[in-house]
């Protein structure tokens, strides 16, 4: 995404406003909460560093915003669960909802292949939500700590095929014209692809839908895999297609946790602005990184954030 | 054809001309595509002035700023029940707070997809695509279902 420059103006206001905010507060002697450890400018201030980072990262290590969002700030920062997960999946939602214009008049992204996809995993996402909002916190950290650890399984393990073969499309994509052709800008190569196992994708997106939604992730991480390597969609289009997703799936989740008041605009907004930032500023170091070298990065990351959940859980 | 043209670019346009691309984006994507840009770029521009109004302090918020690190670690049922805050849409009431008046950004960012779903439902169904309609139409339905309000839990 390219912000018009006004956007770009208005995101330095709003950080300049809550500076300036902190010297206003910080002048009038700020109550105990303030004094105990950072005022809430100070949190805002970091969550809004943090988010920048998180952002560049994300993007060169090849990942969502919300997969790092939630254990790294769950973790580290003073914020309540229910709150990270509700600002997780808004940085998640507001990531898919500035990227889905662009994939989608691309055609790398097909509504096509996601709206079948993405019934079923918004359904799941909701119902993931009430569970995640309804599970003591202890329990939702443990099983966040091991998803992530799971996740980091996953990135370790799993190939990629840049032109899966399909010889077949089954018959339940065939019904629902689950097709479509590509053109990769890169080589200038169409290719018409189908996809296929569309019965074993659709029951994988529902168990996705569910853990997006309990945990507030997004779920890239998985989409792509099953897209890819299940159903046998090119590489690109998995991809735009999955980010495109998050924008049906997470708004489903995010409308529970706005419901359920598991919302604060000081840990969301920031986030967001943050996340999107850094992912402007990590699209354009993306050439001059060392791709494998970032990924590993993330990887000890969320090594350290799901080790850390898993450790909440358990009450150490 | 314009003979004037150099070879090479002639070559290209009659490639270009004798093999059409398929057409790889159809209608109700580029639709959908479209609004969900005007809807991303609304709702973002309404979250960074509310936000602006919020921590600026020109609209006073419900919990005060220099309180929110008193709350925000507090599992959610337990801040609703501290602040008086209601579930579902409740919020609506309290926009004059500067902390909630975020929340129409919020809400309209998260509305996005449900209008593009319903701005393309009726391109399908002209189209006599019974099945792509009705995955439409449900999804529309589960989303409003979502944002209705009716789906509250506590812990």
């Amino acid at each position: 995404m390219h912000p018009h420059p006004l956007l770009r103006i208005a995101f330095l206001a709003v950080f300049t406003l809550i500076l300036l905010n902190a010297d206003l507060a910080l002048a009038a002697d700020l109550p105990t909460a303030a004094e105990e450890g950072l005022p809430w400018w100070g949190w805002a201030a970091l969550l809004f560093v943090v988010t920048f980072f998180l952002g560049i990262v994300a993007v060169l290590g090849g990942v969502g915003g919300g997969v790092l969002f939630v254990p790294i700030v769950g973790g580290f920062f003073p914020f309540h669960l229910d709150f990270v997960r509700g600002a997780g999946l808004l940085v998640a939602l507001a990531g898919a909802l500035a990227a889905g214009p662009g994939l989608l008049s691309s055609g790398m992204a097909s509504l096509r292949l996601a709206a079948p996809l993405a019934l079923l995993a918004s359904a799941s996402a909701i119902a993931g939500a009430m569970i995640g909002l309804a599970l003591p916190t202890n329990v939702v950290q443990l099983a966040l700590g091991t998803t992530i650890l799971g996740i980091v399984v996953l990135m370790f393990l799993a190939k990629k095929s840049e032109f899966p073969e399909v010889a077949k499309a089954d018959s339940l994509s065939a019904a629902l014209k689950m097709n479509g052709v590509f053109t990769d800008a890169y080589s200038g190569k169409s290719v018409d692809w189908r996809v296929h196992r569309t019965p074993q994708g659709l029951a994988m997106f529902v168990v996705i839908g569910l853990m997006a939604g309990m945990f507030g992730l997004g779920a890239g991480w998985a989409n792509v895999p099953v897209l890819n390597l299940l159903m046998g969609a090119p590489l690109k289009v998995s991809v735009a297609t999955s980010k495109f997703m998050l924008s049906i799936v997470d708004t489903a989740a995010a409308w529970v946790y706005l419901n359920q008041g598991a919302v604060l605009a000081i840990i969301a907004v920031p986030s967001i602005i943050g996340i999107m930032l850094g992912s402007l500023v990590g699209v354009r170091l993306l050439k001059r990184t060392n791709a494998s070298v970032v990924r590993k990065v993330v990887i000890g990351m969320l090594l350290l954030a799901g080790g850390r959940a898993l450790l909440k859980g358990l009450g150490i | 054809m314009d003979m004037t043209l150099p070879s090479v670019a002639s070559a290209k346009t009659t490639e270009t001309v004798s093999q059409p691309q398929p057409l790889a984006v159809s209608q109700e994507q580029l639709i959908y595509a479209n609004l969900l840009d005007i809807g991303m770029k609304a709702g973002m521009a309404l979250l960074i002035v509310s936000f602006g109004l919020y921590v600026s302090g020109i609209l006073s918020p419900l919990v005060p700023l220099n309180e929110l690190p008193n709350y925000w670690s507090m599992p959610v049922n337990q801040y609703l029940t501290a602040t008086g805050v209601g579930t579902g849409w409740s919020w609506v009431k309290l926009i004059g707070h500067g902390d909630f008046l975020n929340f129409i950004g919020i809400a309209f960012l998260s509305a996005v997809t449900i209008a593009c779903y319903f701005r393309i439902i009726p391109i399908p169904f002209r189209n006599q695509e019974r099945v792509f309609t009705a995955i439409l139409a449900i999804e529309t339905l589960v989303l409003i279902l979502g944002a209705s309000g009716i789906l509250v839990i506590g812990h």
